[in-house]
């Protein structure tokens, strides 16, 4: 079958690409950098996060784990056991895939709230144990001495080839997922979340494609997990709990759902927040509340649905002048 | 090995009760709107921090945890009627992320009206423990428990014998339905949270001079609750309220038993485990999709 928006879908995300690897121009300094980094990585699990829940309509309250089953087994695999990073790294991806793939079968034939109350659980346990298996992990006080990045004799060592490496990862990974969405796979994610019963009658097979979508969205937060791991060369339980699976899904919800563009948008901008609002000192909480509390009331499609219809509106109004 | 049974059993319903009154105030506005509110963890935390500032005020105690629960009623009433109301026909997601959106803004503000410390409610009557079956009972858990038991047989009796509360259920059952007889849902949802803000607050009063309290507890006691009415069926008002006592039980002896490190994982893990048997909770009936 012809594909014609694959080429639309590679022009996208490489001026994407080119917009990332402007951005350390016109930053005044590295701190910067760290939390452009952060969102970043930030925007890989989102995007990964939308798959299964904007698209196939499988909400996950436990998204962080695997984001922190990445980090934790990257870390163990290149300190404690010795092995070169890119197999810690490809172990790190590869346990959080396999985790989802056993939980799959078990957790996605719930629906709704007891999906999320059950993904939710996963998450806490999962947290309880990063903190209490102190010999393992290192405990509530955290796993040090992860070696920074290094790739075929190319040490990422600074903050500017980290942020240019996990740039050129988002833009991969957001490539991807526009192609998978114009699909046969994409199609029948979207038909299942419709309604699962017509779409088995129409022959999809929905175990199998909730859980492909689930592995892979647990796959991509396992791989921010581990380049977060390489770059901070420092994890701690707190960056995996409850908070961050919460915060995850707000910026799905908030960018925008069934949008690629709009994870990215959600997981850039609720990254940036808290930093823009630190000037506010002790009741900066309250401004971030409050701001996403009225976003969601006013721009019910989130960000990037508001920004779509100014824009046409917008346009409507330069019409009406020009006439 | 059974040494510390009775006692595990005595502390697990006491806690399991404390659950079972938050899980309740999920399935009222459950029910009348079919939201999860994320913010009722906050609920329970005003009602215990608020306490404790209208003690502090001179109030006397009975009079200052009432005070309590009547401001976290009105607070719970002006998130539906400013967040919730104005919301209507988005989608349910959207009302999810606005109520996780309040839970933030309301232990901001409790963070910056109360301070950052974790403060103790005086027991309701004194601390002088219970010796009985081999278990040493606080006086406050029995406080907890005829609580829980007052508030479950009133929203019985409500829900039975008096004509709003008959008009709740048929919201509960049939919106559309509920609306053509005359009974306006928007009242009843405006209702549902107020309620629902009472009862978290109760459960976070009874519980202070426990477990103490702090603007950020609401959490942990949130999720437990949510997983208490899970775990009876979401829905069901007695299903919450016997869920909160299986969890606490659970939780009592996994702690006692395993490891208490392990205490909150270990209610989980039954938790997933049941949703994986039984998908609808212990009490909740199997549900029939439309296509």
């Amino acid at each position: 079958m012809k594909r014609p928006l694959l080429g639309r879908a590679i022009v996208q995300a490489g001026l994407f690409l080119a917009l990332l690897l402007a951005v350390p121009y016109v930053l005044p300094n590295d701190y910067y950098l760290s939390i452009c980094i952060l969102g970043c990585l930030s925007a890989i699990i989102a995007v990964g996060l939308n798959l299964l829940m904007g698209y196939a309509g499988q909400i996950s309250l436990g998204h962080a784990a695997f984001y922190g089953i990445g980090a934790y087994v990257t870390a163990i695999c290149t300190t404690r056991l010795g092995l070169p990073i890119p197999v810690g790294m490809a172990a790190g991806v590869g346990l959080s895939m396999v985790v989802a793939w056993v939980m799959a079968e078990p957790i996605l034939k719930l629906k709704g709230h007891y999906l999320a109350m059950a993904t939710l659980g996963f998450g806490i346990i999962v947290a309880i144990v990063f903190n209490e298996a102190v010999d393992v992990t290192g405990g509530p006080s955290g796993f040090v001495g992860i070696p920074r990045l290094s790739l075929g004799g190319f040490a990422f060592d600074s903050d500017r080839s980290y942020y240019n490496l996990v740039a050129v990862v988002l833009s991969l990974v957001v490539l991807a997922s526009l192609n998978l969405m114009r699909s046969r796979t994409g199609r029948a994610l979207r038909a299942l979340h419709v309604s699962e019963k017509a779409a088995a009658s129409l022959g999809i097979d929905i175990a199998a494609h909730k859980r492909f979508v689930f592995v892979l969205s647990a796959g991509l937060a396992g791989l921010a997990g581990v380049l977060y791991a390489h770059y901070l060369s420092f994890v701690a339980p707190a960056s995996f709990g409850f908070g961050f699976s919460v915060q995850l899904v707000v910026m799905v919800v908030l960018g925008g759902m069934a949008n690629v563009w709009g994870s990215v948008v959600g997981a850039l901008f609720l990254t940036a927040l808290p930093e823009a609002l630190r000037e506010f000192e002790d009741i900066d909480i309250l401004v971030y509340g409050a701001i996403l509390v009225l976003t969601i009331m006013y721009l019910p499609d989130g960000l990037t649905g508001g920004l779509g219809r100014l824009f046409r509106k917008l346009r409507r109004v330069g019409k009406g002048a020009a006439r | 090995m059974l040494a510390g049974a009775p006692q595990y059993l005595v502390s697990g319903l006491t806690q399991g009760a404390a659950y079972g009154l938050i899980g309740l105030g999920f399935t009222m506005i459950f029910n009348t709107t079919g939201i999860i509110n994320f913010a009722q963890g906050e609920f329970v935390m005003l009602g215990g921090m608020l306490s404790v500032a209208f003690l502090g005020l001179g109030l006397p105690l009975p009079v200052a945890v009432l005070a309590a629960c009547l401001a976290t009623a009105v607070v719970g009433a002006l998130m539906e009627r400013l967040t919730i109301r104005p919301l209507a026909g988005a989608p349910a997601i959207n009302a999810v992320i606005i109520t996780i959106g309040v839970s933030i803004l309301l232990r901001g503000g409790a963070m910056l009206a109360f301070g950052k410390d974790t403060v103790a409610l005086p027991a309701f009557s004194g601390v002088k423990p219970i010796l009985a079956l081999g278990a040493a009972i606080q006086p406050q858990s029995l406080w907890v428990l005829a609580v829980t038991l007052a508030l479950l047989a009133a929203l019985k009796l409500y829900f039975s014998a008096t004509i709003q509360g008959k008009a709740m259920l048929a919201c509960a059952c049939q919106k559309k339905a509920a609306s053509l007889v005359g009974i306006s849902v928007a009242r009843m949802a405006l209702l549902s949270f107020g309620i629902s803000g009472l009862i978290g607050a109760a459960a976070g009063a009874i519980l202070a001079p426990i477990t103490m309290t702090a603007y950020d507890v609401g959490m942990m006691l949130g999720l437990k609750g949510f997983a208490a009415c899970i775990l009876g069926g979401l829905g069901s008002p007695f299903g919450a309220a016997a869920g909160g006592l299986v969890l606490g039980v659970l939780e009592a002896f996994g702690a006692g038993y395993v490891s208490s490190g392990y205490k909150d994982a270990f209610a989980f893990i039954v938790l997933l485990l049941l949703l994986f048997v039984k998908p609808s909770g212990l009490f909740g009936k199997a549900g029939v999709d439309r296509v």
